[in-house]
C-alpha cells in the first residue's frame, strides 16, 4: 500500500462544507436501529461545538428506500424532496444535512438530474405547488452529517477524553471502515475522499488515533441492498454478501468497524449473529463479534460519553472488548437499565456469538 | 437446526485461485489445441444438439478452464459425436478428438 | 540555398523524417523538449512481433539523422504565420523562420492512475506497461525483482475505448504489447500462471494472429474476455483482481503477485498546444486532425504544415516511419514543384 498515493486521490476529491448553520433531517430507520446515534450528531454539533443546526418535525421520508425498492416512481421520489427543501426555506437555511446515506444519495441524484433535465424540475415544482401548495429553492450545500463530523473531526480530537488506542499495548486500534453505497459510488465528486478510497470515515479514524484497514472487499456492499434484504426470498443474498466481507476482513483481526449508513450497521452487526448461529463462525476475539458502530457513536465515545447513553446495548455485538480496549468505564449492572434506571429487561443471548 | 429460513448461499462465481489446472495441463499434453479456441461459436452454431442442449464445445472447453467441471460434463453428455464441429472450427480444432481426450482424462473424476 | 524544414519533435518518426530530409539535401532541424532523442521507443526493451531490440532501432535512427540541426531541452515558445513562411521561436532563444514544419510529436501515455479502481501508484504490485519495458532494461524495480511471482495478470484498453477516461479510441499496439510483454514475463517466470484480460483482442498487423495462438499455445497464457472492474490488495500484498468472464457469464476473481496496466496512447497535450497557436484543427479524439484521413493523413489543412506518426493518432513503429518517409515526399515535392 503507498500511502501518498492515497492522499493524492483524497487531496483531489474535497468538497465544501460550510461551517455552520444547517437545516438537519433524520433517517427513517436510525432511530429504531440506533437511537442515540442522531440525538449524539446534535448533541455534538450544538453542545460541544457550538454550532447551529435546526430541525424540523414536519420533515418526512425522502422516499429513497420505496425508490430504491421499486416501488415508487422517481417523480415521486422527487415531489417529496421538493417538499424537504419548501420546509428548508421557510427555515430560512440553504445548507442541507442528511442523516442517512440513502437520502444523501437521493437527494444527490435528484439534484444532478434536475441540472440535466431542468424541464423535470419545473414539473415537480407544479406537482409540489398542486399538492401543498408549497415552494422550494435548492439548498446552496449538500452535505452528509458524516461530511460535518469529519469536519470537525480534529476539533474533537482536541476534545476527546478517549482515543482509539489499545490501553494496554499502546497500539492503534485497528479499524475497518465501511461506507454506505449511496454516498459516492454514484457520484464520487460528491463524497470526501472519492468513491474507491474514500476518506471521510478513514479521516475520522486518523485523527482520533486508530489504524485504517483496506482490505480486500473494503468496497462491496454491507449486504443490505434493499431488495435483497426486504424481499425475504432474496435474503440468503444479503446475508452471503455480509459474510464475503467477513471472510475477507478477517485476516486482518479488526477492532471494531465504523459506518456512516443506517443500514450497514445494522447488518454487519446482526448478520454476524445469523452466521454464528448458523454457520458457527465468530470475528471477534474468543467467540465475541467484530463490534460495529456508527460514526456518532464512537465519536460519542471517545468524547467520553457513557456507552450506554449511546445505546450501545442495542447492538447485537457485545461492545464490552472494545470498550475495555480502550480503557473506557461502563457499569454492567446499567447495560439494561433505561433512562429512568428502571429495568428494561434482559434479551436472549445466542448460542455461538458471545454477548453480555 | 436453522431457524431464519435462509442462509449463506454457494459462491457461483469463478476463483481462479481454486481451479485445479493440473488435469487440464493432462489434457493439453495430448491435445495442445485446447487452449487455442477463440470463442467464434462455430462449433455451438452447427451442433444439431446445441438447440435442445445447449451444448457447445466452446463452453466446455471454457468451463473446463475456469474449474467448473461438472457444468462441462453435463453439457457433454448431449454430444453425439457427430463431428460437425471439427469442419467448421476456424482454427482447425479436431474437436471430436478432443471430447474423446476430455472423456478420457477427466473419466475418473465423472465416475466418482 | 538548402530548404530548412523544422521538425518538432526527437522521436523515431522525427528522426527517420530528419534522416530521409537530410538525404534529398534540405536542412532539417529537431526541436526536441527532452534531454535526448527517440521518445517513447528509446525507453522500450524490445519490439513486437520478431523482438527487434528497441535500441538498435533507435541507435541506427540517430546515427542517419545527426547532421540534423538538433535542439534538445527546447520548446516551442511560440509560432506566428508570415506572408508565406512561420516564425518560430524556441525557448532557448533561438528564431527560425522556415516554410516547412513536421509535427512529430506522438502521444503521451495514459496516466494509469487516473483508473482509480486500478490502484495504480496506491498498490505496490501494480505496474504499467512502460514500468514492465523499464525492468527489462534494467533489471531495476522492487516490485518484481526478488519477488516471488507466480501469477501475473495484464489489463487490455486501461485507458483506451473509455469514454470515462475522454479516451474513445483503440490505442492499437496494446493488444500485441501485452501478448509480447505476456510471452516475455513467462519465459522469465516458467511457472506463473499468467492471465490477459482484455475486451477484444485486435490483433491486426503482420505476424500479429501467430503471436497470440504461440501465446495459447506454447506458452499457456490464459485470455479471459471481460474488462477489470476492481483491483485491491490482501494481507500479504498481493493484488486481487475481479472481472466478469463475459464469455462464461460470471464473475471471477483472482489473486495475483503482479498486475500489468495496459496504458494506452492519448493526444499529446504539448502538440495541441503549439497547433493551437496555428489554429490547427484538432480532432474528435484529441489527436491533430490530417486534411483527410485516408488520401492526405500527413498533410495538415495549413499550406506547409505537416503530420507524421501518433500526433494524428495511435501508430505502430513501422505505421510511424511509413509515416514519416510519406511527410517528407509530400515536403520534397511541394518544394521541387514551387521551385518550378
Amino acid at each position: 500500500m503507498i500511502y501518498q498515493g492515497k492522499q493524492k486521490i483524497w487531496s483531489d476529491y474535497q468538497k465544501e462544507i460550510p461551517d455552520d448553520h444547517w437545516y438537519y433531517v433524520r433517517s427513517c430507520i436510525r432511530q429504531n436501529f440506533f437511537p442515540a446515534s442522531e440525538k449524539m450528531f446534535l448533541e455534538i454539533c450544538r453542545d460541544v461545538l457550538g454550532k447551529d443546526v435546526h430541525e424540523n418535525e414536519h420533515h418526512t421520508t425522502c422516499g429513497g428506500i420505496a425508490y430504491h425498492c421499486d416501488t415508487i416512481p422517481q417523480e415521486t421520489a422527487m415531489t417529496i424532496v421538493a417538499r424537504q427543501f419548501a420546509l428548508m426555506t421557510e427555515a430560512g437555511y440553504e445548507n442541507y444535512a442528511a442523516s442517512c446515506i440513502t437520502s444523501f444519495g437521493n437527494y444527490t441524484e435528484i439534484l444532478e438530474t434536475w441540472h440535466e433535465f431542468p424541464e423535470l424540475e419545473t414539473k415537480i415544482r407544479e406537482l409540489l405547488w398542486k399538492s401543498c401548495r408549497k415552494e422550494f429553492k435548492k439548498p446552496k450545500y449538500l452535505a452528509h452529517t458524516s461530511d460535518l463530523i469529519y469536519k470537525f473531526r480534529n476539533e474533537i480530537a482536541e476534545k476527546a477524553k478517549f482515543r482509539l488506542v489499545n490501553k494496554e499495548t499502546g497500539e492503534p486500534l485497528r479499524v475497518v471502515e465501511h461506507i454506505g453505497c449511496h454516498y459516492s459510488k454514484m457520484f464520487p465528486s460528491k463524497g470526501v475522499g472519492g468513491a474507491e478510497y474514500p476518506y471521510v470515515l478513514a479521516g475520522m479514524i486518523e485523527s482520533w488515533g486508530g489504524n485504517v484497514i483496506d482490505y480486500p472487499e473494503r468496497r462491496h456492499c454491507c449486504g443490505y441492498g434493499f431488495r435483497q434484504y426486504h424481499v425475504k426470498a432474496n435474503r440468503s443474498y444479503s446475508l452471503s454478501n455480509t459474510y464475503k466481507k467477513f471472510e475477507s476482513m478477517e485476516p486482518y483481526k479488526p477492532d471494531m468497524i465504523i459506518t456512516n449508513c443506517p443500514g450497514c450497521p445494522y447488518f454487519l452487526d446482526r448478520w454476524q449473529y445469523v452466521i454464528a448461529e448458523t454457520e458457527g463462525k465468530t470475528y471477534g476475539q474468543n467467540g465475541f463479534g467484530i463490534p460495529v458502530l456508527t460514526y456518532e457513536e464512537v465519536a460519542g465515545l471517545v468524547l467520553g460519553y457513557d456507552p450506554w447513553d449511546l445505546g450501545l446495548q442495542l447492538h447485537q455485538v457485545g461492545a464490552e472488548p472494545l470498550l475495555d480496549k480502550i480503557g473506557i468505564e461502563y457499569n454492567p449492572e446499567d447495560k439494561y437499565k433505561g433512562l429512568d434506571k428502571k429495568d428494561l429487561m434482559r434479551p436472549e443471548l445466542p448460542t455461538n456469538l458471545k454477548c453480555f | 437446526m436453522n431457524i431464519f429460513g435462509f442462509r449463506i448461499s454457494p459462491s457461483s462465481a469463478i476463483n481462479l485461485d481454486n481451479v485445479d489446472k493440473e488435469r487440464f495441463r493432462e489434457l493439453c499434453r495430448i491435445e495442445p489445441d485446447a487452449v487455442r479456441c477463440m470463442a467464434c461459436g462455430s462449433c455451438s452454431a452447427t451442433c444439431p444438439a446445441a438447440g435442445f442442449s445447449g451444448m457447445s464445445v466452446r463452453k466446455v472447453l471454457l468451463y473446463l478452464q475456469r474449474g467448473k467441471e461438472e457444468e462441462a460434463f453435463k453439457l457433454m453428455s448431449n454430444c453425439m459425436l457427430c463431428g460437425k464441429c471439427t469442419m467448421v472450427c476456424p482454427r482447425g480444432i479436431n474437436t471430436r478428438h478432443l471430447i474423446l481426450s476430455i472423456c478420457r482424462i477427466y473419466d475418473k473424476e465423472e465416475k466418482k | 540555398m538548402k530548404e530548412i524544414v523544422v521538425i518538432i519533435g526527437g522521436g523515431i518518426a522525427g528522426l527517420e523524417a530528419a534522416s530521409q530530409l537530410l538525404k534529398l539535401g534540405y536542412s532539417p532541424i529537431i526541436v526536441e523538449k527532452s534531454d535526448r532523442l527517440g521518445g517513447h521507443v528509446a525507453r522500450w526493451n524490445r519490439l513486437f512481433p520478431d523482438m527487434t531490440p528497441a535500441q538498435d532501432l533507435v541507435s541506427e535512427l540517430i546515427a542517419s539523422s545527426k547532421d540534423a540541426n538538433i535542439f534538445l531541452n527546447t520548446e516551442i515558445s511560440f509560432i506566428n504565420r508570415l506572408k508565406d513562411s512561420y516564425n518560430i521561436m524556441l525557448s532557448n532563444g533561438i528564431s527560425i523562420i522556415s516554410k516547412y514544419i513536421l509535427y512529430t510529436t506522438g502521444f503521451r501515455l495514459f496516466e494509469a492512475q487516473k483508473k482509480e479502481e486500478y490502484g495504480y501508484g496506491i498498490y505496490n504490485q501494480v505496474i504499467t506497461n512502460a514500468d514492465l519495458e523499464h525492468w527489462f532494461n534494467t533489471n531495476k524495480d522492487d516490485r518484481i525483482s526478488g519477488k516471488d511471482i507466480k501469477s501475473i495478470g495484464f489489463v487490455h484498453c486501461v485507458g483506451s475505448r473509455d469514454e470515462k477516461a475522454r479516451n474513445s479510441q483503440c490505442s492499437k499496439v496494446c493488444c500485441i504489447t501485452a501478448i509480447k510483454q505476456a510471452i516475455e514475463l513467462k519465459e522469465k517466470y516458467p511457472e506463473a500462471e499468467i492471465y490477459c484480460f482484455y475486451m477484444d483482442l485486435r490483433l491486426f498487423g503482420k505476424k500479429f494472429e501467430d503471436f497470440y495462438t504461440k501465446a495459447q499455445r506454447d506458452h499457456g497464457i490464459h485470455f479471459i474476455r471481460g474488462r477489470v472492474s476492481e483491483v485491491s490488495e490482501n494481507i500479504n500484498g498481493q493484488v486481487i483482481v475481479k472481472a466478469e468472464d463475459t464469455l462464461a457469464g460470471k464473475p471471477l476473481k483472482v489473486t495475483l503477485d503482479l498486475l500489468v496496466l495496459m496504458s494506452g496512447m492519448v493526444c499529446n497535450p504539448d502538440s495541441t498546444k503549439s497547433a493551437s497557436m496555428l489554429s490547427l484543427p484538432i480532432d474528435s479524439d484529441g489527436f491533430l486532425k490530417s486534411s483527410d484521413n485516408v488520401f492526405h493523413i500527413t498533410s495538415s489543412p495549413r499550406k506547409g504544415i505537416y503530420y507524421a506518426g501518433a500526433c494524428t493518432g495511435p501508430k505502430t513503429v513501422p505505421e510511424t516511419l511509413a509515416e514519416a518517409r510519406s511527410a517528407v515526399l509530400e515536403i520534397h515535392s511541394t518544394i521541387t514543384g514551387e521551385a518550378r
